[in-house]
């Protein structure tokens, strides 16, 4: 069975400035992988090539088969790739509901007219946009918060709002960028459950990126390490624990 | 959809009533500020969609109004006259008239494509410098052009066309038809608001990177919003045009559409309610400080009034009056004084 997202020799440079240098990666789906590595190794610009943000210096992306490499945000989205962002980017005035409805919306197949006329066919669109919505907030535990407007949740309902937007885009792939960050034990537990039950019940392929090697050890089942803008190692969490360039990477070199 | 039209005939039939009390009991001078008033309103809540819901500062909004101006207004002297020729100014026919606003509106939207698809790159001050040019050169190539009568522009408009019962109206019909296009910009808008399209329209506007990794078209959202804000604005040409019975570029400054804008913060970007408020507001205030300015002697002093209400509104209340809310059954609700939470269990 051939992955479903292939990354194959991606390259990004800025200028001078080489931030990701031949990343390969084949995730497979229904796989739990991870993408870790030191500040600055070039994780978010990976995320960044593989859903469209960045158009990679060389190198191809290949999602479900097809070649998507350079191709923008909204069509990756569409063929079923999703992200959230390490700095949270929420539609801060609309409300927590309004977040994934918004996220819903790709799958609609209204036009301007039905909108502005306000046809028999957008508001059945609108009522499968909001029981989606709220089956995702309840999903992610979040149907308390429905009406707030996102700017006035706490921090941790705000990450958990963000995986639940992306999730209403109904894709086959969830890239998480550093989810867990800022969130105390008991709530990197409660996500490290939710992240399962998003693969297990939903049947999404989740690609994490994360600094927490406890919450990524326990829960990814094959781990790929950048430092450098270079992929340094790729296998099993326990190959990765014992691998001597990760120690190095991680915690330097001892002198002498 | 039938109930929007249902309430759209109901609009229609007010906005009839409307024009006869107009003619019937109110001082022209008056229906003048109404009917001005009016014009105020399509312009002001067809760039809240641009400004307000899409985000995207535009600073042209003139532009669009005068080519919508200018191409209803000569298309209904050809439709009216044949060619133009001098005698009393009579009425357009029905017909003409909606074919003419059809025509004013959808070459306003064309022009608001074709601003919306190179700008679409540009954020914040550049987009508003950007627009602020299209607006001025539209302008100069207007004046330019001898067909349309250069710098004098347009004379003789038809009058808007009668309608049933209207033939001893002296100020002829036009509240009834610049109101029924607020009502129908108003519905529309309406809705669009509370659509899905409204709602990655404002997704845009917070966040577009965000949009755009949920697969809003945020590129493809500008434009739709430039199109729509441009079809009314045009539509306002054209009824302007047909109101004032002459139209010259020189109408269509930078000046008008920095008006246009204020009405809008005024009233709270945003806001559709606002908008109207804003519209009405920017609109009367000048024509009731003139008597003030008059009596007292003092020239100029509207223009001051009016610059300090803007810079108080910007001190204390710089989201405008409304804010980004609407006037809705729930905010009155809110607003008298222990309504809201009595009324839920």
């Amino acid at each position: 069975m051939s992955a479903l997202l292939a990354a194959d020799q991606l390259t990004m440079r800025f200028g001078g400035l080489t931030a990701v240098k031949e990343f390969s990666c084949a995730i497979e789906s229904g796989e739990l992988f991870g993408l870790i590595g030191p500040n600055g190794a070039g994780k978010t610009t990976v995320f960044n090539l593989l859903t469209g943000v960045y158009r990679p210096s060389s190198g191809t992306v290949t999602f479900a088969q097809s070649d998507i490499t350079g191709q923008p945000p909204p069509s990756i989205a569409a063929r079923g790739m999703s992200r959230t962002f390490q700095n949270i980017r929420l539609f801060d005035e609309l409300s927590a509901l309004e977040n994934v409805m918004a996220g819903a919306h790709l799958r609609g197949n209204i036009n301007l007219f039905d909108a502005l006329l306000r046809t028999g066919r957008h508001a059945r669109e609108e009522k499968r946009q909001r029981d989606w919505a709220y089956k995702l907030l309840a999903f992610m535990g979040l149907e308390e918060r429905a009406g707030l407007a996102a700017k006035h949740l706490p921090y941790g309902d705000r990450r958990k709002l963000e995986i639940a937007r992306a999730l209403a885009t109904e894709p086959k792939l969830i890239c998480l960028d550093e989810p867990a960050a800022g969130m105390n034990p008991s709530e990197k537990q409660g996500l490290a459950q939710l992240i399962r039950r998003i693969r297990d019940q939903l049947h999404v392929t989740v690609l994490l990126i994360e600094h927490d090697m406890q919450l990524v050890m326990g829960l990814c089942e094959r781990i790929v390490v950048l430092d450098h803008g270079e992929t340094i190692a790729c296998g099993k969490p326990r190959d990765i624990q014992s691998d001597a360039r990760v120690i190095e990477a991680y915690l330097g070199v001892a002198d002498g | 959809m039938a109930r929007n039209l249902l309430v759209m005939l109901g609009l229609l039939a007010g906005c009839y009533g409307f024009n006869f009390v107009m003619a019937e009991f109110i001082e022209v001078v008056y229906v003048d500020y109404i009917n001005l008033c009016g014009l105020a309103i399509i312009l002001a809540v067809g760039l809240n969609v641009i400004n307000g819901l899409a985000g995207q500062f535009s600073l042209g909004h003139a532009g669009f109004m005068s080519v919508g101006a200018f191409a209803g207004a000569y298309a209904s002297i050809m439709l009216t006259y044949g060619v133009i020729e001098s005698g009393p100014l009579s009425f357009v026919s029905m017909g003409s008239f909606l074919l003419c606003l059809a025509l004013s509106g959808l070459s306003a939207a064309a022009v608001g494509a074709l601003v919306g698809a190179p700008t679409l790159r540009l954020k914040g001050d550049y987009l508003a410098i950007a627009t602020l040019g299209f607006a001025e050169i539209t302008r100069i190539v207007l004046t330019a052009q001898d067909a349309i009568g250069g710098p004098t522009g347009l004379k003789r408009i038809p009058k808007m066309p009668l309608l049933p019962g209207s033939e001893k109206w002296d100020g002829g019909t036009s509240t009834f038809w610049i109101y029924a296009f607020v009502c129908l910009v108003i519905l529309l808008s309406v809705n669009l608001q509370r659509s899905t399209f409204g709602r990655a329209l404002i997704c845009v506007r917070e966040n577009e990177l965000a949009a755009e990794t949920m697969g809003v078209r945020a590129s493809r959202m500008k434009i739709m919003a430039f199109v729509y804000g441009a079809f009314f604005a045009g539509i306002a040409g054209c009824l302007y045009a047909h109101y004032q019975h002459s139209v010259r570029p020189d109408d269509f400054t930078t000046v008008r559409s920095i008006e246009v804008v204020v009405m809008l913060v005024l009233g709270g970007l945003g806001s559709l309610t606002g908008a109207v408020v804003g519209a009405v507001i920017v609109t009367l205030l000048p024509q009731f400080l003139r008597p003030l300015e008059e009596s007292l002697g003092l020239s100029g002093l509207s223009m001051v009034v009016y610059a300090a209400l803007l810079l108080l509104m910007m001190l204390f209340r710089p989201q405008g009056i409304f804010g980004q809310r609407e006037l809705s059954l729930k905010l009155l609700r809110r607003l008298v004084p222990g309504g809201g939470k009595e009324s839920r269990p």
